[in-house]
Order: structure tokens, then C-alpha cells, then sequence
């Protein structure tokens, strides 16, 4: 299967954007060869704005863009953008409702030998608890390419979480991506597996090796994280029963916490998480990475089977 | 000698506003907001192109209040312009009011930029800046009143940075330099100085004047708006509490209500203005 990572489908989406839409700008912080926004600057450097390596007056000038009737994009690594610039998100953004795009690239452990400092795994948490804020995390190239294009015209704050390692392309070129709505990748009757982000490939591996035991596994891609698709979420946990959870982020606050919630109220669904457990990451490369600290398609299997009471 | 009287007789209703509000909410901040009444009067009564009938015409001059805790100086002097009515001053800050305790842009008609947690202003005034630059509009001007304790938030310099990087002489920046803030003299808790010459190492055009003198404040402006190719900044002098003896360099009184005792002192001396 052929491979994308989703910040270069970002970058070449927001630059065929620059030609349609004169009122999209880009800001960067000094990272715009790896967050793919260069391409943008190249092509048109009136609207492309390098703040320089201070996240705080990104975010800030980015606020101030959206007042101004643009719709700009503000971009650099998870852990910067939205860590270092919290309350400036928080403040200068959500509150007021402006129309800011936060991508974010370089999310999760799959940052790799850059090591703790540089892995973000509590982005999605921090983002999903502000008002007003929409939290998109797309699972290929295809699925970041359109999600750019529909976060340009939803009117108001979002925060787009990609990656940095190329994933397998699950979605076809021709994907339509629809805001809340979580697409059901695979059917299934026995356990339920809601999966973002680099994940999503993960947890159709695992549905595979269900299926070579005989256990019918539904995947269900959660891309958008808030406002949540908790009709589909509440359905699927009824339907199977047994509910997994797997993202590459912090078990807390996160997708697994944002099911736990929902089910928790409206379907109490014996579940398990699959995510970083409370820790901060390493160096390494991201599939040591990955095995390390429990995202494969063998821990997700492992969690269905002992919610299936095979193990 | 230009007359002020009636910008003078406009500064002594804004600071009667002050007063009145923050007994009404018996919170608030007085202090700082006195000190900044004549360069809120000047750019809402005189420099500002704004129409009160559409707040958000596109092509308006924009204000952001970096010193988000200055409500009652900038609710006053919006209700003054006529945004909305005085009559509703005395929600400020109470449940359900459009008048909250810092700036809420969607909330209160005429507040541009939402502002309160300190050091934030600045960049938001760049991307305004921005935003008229490209939509061709060189003559738009964005406006930003800043605290002097403010300019202790790294992202003030982050933001002057960039002002001067991307050539912003559209942005005209105000340090309502009062010399305090909440735990003392700015000097003593963070020594802020030289204010004058941080900004011109930043390579802003730079001015420093009596804050209280409209005179003084016309004439910065007008030199700001000719200088080109770089932001400016107007550092001006001004007394924290102006115009209530017992408020007047205090630092006491930066986010403080006074008595209604106190409140009747303080307005009996605004009177004879």
C-alpha cells in the first residue's frame, strides 16, 4: 500500500487552497520545511508570514490575521503550538471564536529520536477541553488533504493534529471528508474499535487478525475528536459490546477518555484504552518507539481478546 | 494654544464613569484606568475613523487594549462615543452583562480584540496590521495601549520583533508608562527600563510625551503616522489614579474598589474639572 504522511498532504492541500481562496494565509514559526507549509510560502510569500521561533506571538499574530477577516493557518510542531502557546490559544483564539487554524505537525511518539521534549501526547486532551474549539485528527494523506480544505471553510477555531512518518493510504483519492461524522472503515458484531490518527491502519490490522480467530471486529475511524460523533460512537458499543480504543496520545484526555466519557453516560461499555500510558516518551526510531510503548496492531488484538474473554 | 476644552470636559465624564463603575461592581480596576483616560479620549473622540453605526466596518481603525484590566477608561469611553448607552455602564463586570471584566470582542459593540491576559495585545495588533496591508488599506490604523508592568511578558518583545521585521507603520503603539503595578513600583518589582531605548533596539520609531497633555498626544501621533517603513511607539508619561488625590501613585488602587464614602471624595473632586 502506498504511503503519505499527513503534514505533506497538509502542505501540498494548503497550497493548491492559496490558489482558490486569496483570504487563506499561512504563518509559520522557523519550521516550514518540516510542517510542508513552505510550499505555501513559495508560492505566494504575500501571505505566508515566518514569525520566527516564538509560538506565544505566532498564535497571537494568527488571532489578529482572523480579526481581520483572513483565515489563517498557524503551523509548527504539536508540542509548540499548542504547549507552548496554551494560553494564547486559549485566550486570543477560542475565547474571542476566531477563525484560526492550528495545524500542527510532529504529534505523538512517532517524532521519534527528537525524544521526550519533542513528542506530544497530551495535544488532544489540552485542545478538546477549550470552548469553541473543533479537534480533527486524520488518518492518511487523503483524509489530511480534504480535512485542509474543510477546516478552511468551517467558520471558527480548529486544531488539526498530523504526523510526521508516512502512513499507508486507507482512504481513496477520491475520500470525502465530512466534519464529526466517524466513517465505519470495516463492520463488525463482537468488538468495536474507535481508532485516530496513525492508529486507524493499526486497528484494521488488528480487525484482520481477529477475523483469522473468527471474531468480528467493526473499525470506526474517529477523525474528528470534538464535537464527537457520539450517535455512531453510542451505536457501535450497543451493537459489539466491547469497545478498544487506540490513538497515539496520552490514555487521558484524549479519544479513549472522550469514549470513556460518552459511554460512561449513555452506554457503559466494558472497554480498554490503547495509548501512551501516563509517560513521556524517547528517543528511538517510531516503530521501536511503537512496540515500546504498546501501539501495535498486536496490543489492540490482545484487547479485544480479553474483552472477549479469550485470554 | 489649541483649545481641549471639550476633550477635557469628555476625560472628567470617563473618569466619573470609572468611579461609578467599579463601586457599582465593587471590583475593577481604577488605577490604571485614570491614567489612560486622555489617550482613550483622544483616539475615540478625535483620531480614530470609526462608525459607532457599524462597529465592524471593514475599513475602520482598530483599537486593542493590551492592558486588557483597563475596562472601566475603555467601556467608558465606548459608551461616551455612543457604541452603546452609559446607561449601561453600571452592569460592568455583574452576571449576564455585555460588559465584562476584560475586553470580550462578540461581546461588548466596538471592542476589536478580546485582551486580559497580559502580553498578548501586540501580536494581535500586528496580525490586524497585517490583515490591512493585504487587503491594501496602508492607512488603516491599529492601535494598541499597552502597561508598562505589561512589557515584562517576553511575548510584548516577541511581538515588537515582529512589528519592526514586516515593516508595520500602520501599528501605533501606546506604554501608558505609570510606573506601577499590582506588588509596586514596575522598577522595583521588574525594572522595565529603559522602555525608550528597548524600543528603539527593536527598531521602532519612538516618542515619549506627557500622557495627560492632549497637545502633546495629537502631536505624537501625527509624527507616528509619518514615520514610515516602521511601527511606532508613544511612551507616555502618565500618574496611576490621575485626577483623585488619594488614588494618585498608588499602587493600591491598580484593581481595587473605593468605599462609597471614598467613591463620593473621588467624585466631588472630578467635578471641578
Amino acid at each position: 500500500m502506498a504511503k503519505t504522511a499527513t503534514r505533506d498532504a497538509y502542505g501540498k492541500a494548503l497550497g493548491e487552497l492559496g490558489a482558490e481562496n486569496s483570504d487563506v494565509v499561512v504563518l509559520d514559526a522557523d519550521l516550514s520545511g518540516s510542517t510542508k507549509t513552505a510550499a505555501f510560502a513559495q508560492k505566494y510569500p504575500q501571505r505566508f508570514f515566518n514569525i520566527g521561533i516564538a509560538e506565544g506571538d505566532l498564535i497571537g499574530t494568527a488571532a489578529g490575521l482572523a480579526a481581520s477577516g483572513k483565515i489563517p493557518f498557524a503551523s509548527s510542531f504539536a508540542v509548540f503550538a499548542v504547549g507552548r502557546a496554551y494560553d494564547q490559544i486559549r485566550a486570543s483564539i477560542a475565547y474571542p471564536n476566531l477563525n484560526v487554524k492550528i495545524a500542527a505537525t510532529h504529534a505523538g511518539l512517532t517524532v521519534g529520536e527528537d525524544g521526550a521534549t519533542h513528542q506530544m501526547n497530551e495535544d488532544i486532551a489540552l485542545m478538546r477541553a477549550l470552548p469553541n474549539m473543533t479537534v480533527v485528527v486524520p488518518a492518511d494523506g487523503a483524509e489530511a488533504a480534504a480535512a485542509t480544505r474543510v477546516v478552511a471553510l468551517h467558520q471558527g477555531p480548529v486544531y488539526l493534529r498530523l504526523g510526521r512518518p508516512a502512513v499507508p493510504d486507507i482512504n481513496g483519492e477520491a475520500y470525502a471528508f465530512e466534519l464529526l461524522k466517524a466513517p465505519v472503515l470495516r463492520e463488525g458484531e463482537d468488538v468495536a474499535i474507535f481508532a485516530c490518527g496513525y492508529m486507524v491502519h493499526l486497528a484494521l490490522e488488528a480487525a484482520d487478525l481477529l477475523a483469522e480467530q473468527g471474531i468480528s471486529a467493526a473499525v470506526i475511524n474517529v477523525h474528528t475528536l470534538k464535537p464527537l460523533d457520539t450517535e455512531t460512537i453510542i451505536r457501535y458499543a450497543r451493537r459489539c459490546r466491547r469497545v478498544v480504543t487506540a490513538e497515539e496520545h496520552s490514555i487521558i484526555g484524549g479519544l479513549g477518555g472522550a469514549i470513556a466519557e460518552v459511554l460512561g453516560e449513555e452506554a457503559p461499555t466494558p472497554m480498554v484504552r490503547i495509548g501512551v500510558r501516563d509517560t513521556f516518551g524517547e528517543s528511538g526510531k517510531p516503530a521501536a518507539l511503537l512496540e515500546k510503548y504498546g501501539l501495535t496492531s498486536k496490543a489492540i488484538f490482545d484487547a479485544a481478546m480479553k474483552l472477549l474473554g479469550q485470554k | 494654544m489649541e483649545d481641549y476644552s471639550k476633550l477635557k470636559a469628555i476625560a472628567a465624564r470617563l473618569r466619573r464613569h470609572i468611579i461609578n463603575m467599579v463601586v457599582a461592581a465593587n471590583s475593577g480596576h481604577p488605577g490604571g484606568s485614570l491614567s489612560a483616560v486622555e489617550i482613550l479620549t483622544a483616539l475615540y473622540f478625535q483620531l480614530m475613523n470609526i462608525d459607532v453605526a457599524e462597529p465592524s466596518w471593514p475599513e475602520r481603525d482598530v483599537f486593542v487594549m493590551s492592558k486588557g484590566h483597563a475596562t472601566p477608561v475603555y467601556y467608558a469611553a465606548l459608551a461616551e462615543r455612543g457604541f452603546f448607552s452609559p446607561n449601561e455602564l453600571p452592569s460592568f463586570r455583574a452576571v449576564n452583562s455585555r460588559l465584562q471584566g476584560h475586553p470580550a470582542r462578540g461581546k461588548t459593540p466596538g471592542v476589536d480584540m478580546t485582551t486580559g491576559s497580559l502580553g498578548q495585545g501586540l501580536s494581535a495588533a500586528n496580525g490586524l496590521a497585517l490583515g490591512a496591508r493585504l487587503d491594501g488599506q496602508h492607512q488603516r490604523w491599529v492601535y494598541v495601549l499597552l502597561g508598562d508592568g505589561e512589557l515584562q511578558e517576553g511575548q510584548v518583545w516577541e511581538a515588537a520583533m515582529t512589528a519592526a521585521h514586516y515593516a508595520l507603520d500602520n501599528v501605533i503603539a501606546f506604554v501608558d508608562w505609570n510606573g506601577l503595578q499590582i506588588d509596586g513600583q514596575v522598577n522595583q518589582v521588574m525594572n522595565v527600563a529603559s522602555i525608550k531605548d528597548k524600543f528603539a533596539a527593536f527598531n521602532w520609531h519612538v516618542q515619549e510625551i506627557a500622557g495627560h497633555d492632549f497637545g502633546e498626544i495629537f502631536a505624537a501621533v501625527e509624527k507616528a503616522k509619518e514615520a514610515k517603513g516602521r511601527p511606532s511607539a508613544i511612551i507616555a508619561r502618565t500618574i496611576k489614579g490621575k485626577g483623585v488625590a488619594f488614588m494618585e501613585n498608588q499602587a493600591g488602587w491598580h484593581g481595587k474598589a473605593p468605599s462609597p464614602e471614598q467613591a463620593q471624595q473621588a467624585l466631588k473632586e472630578l467635578e471641578v474639572e
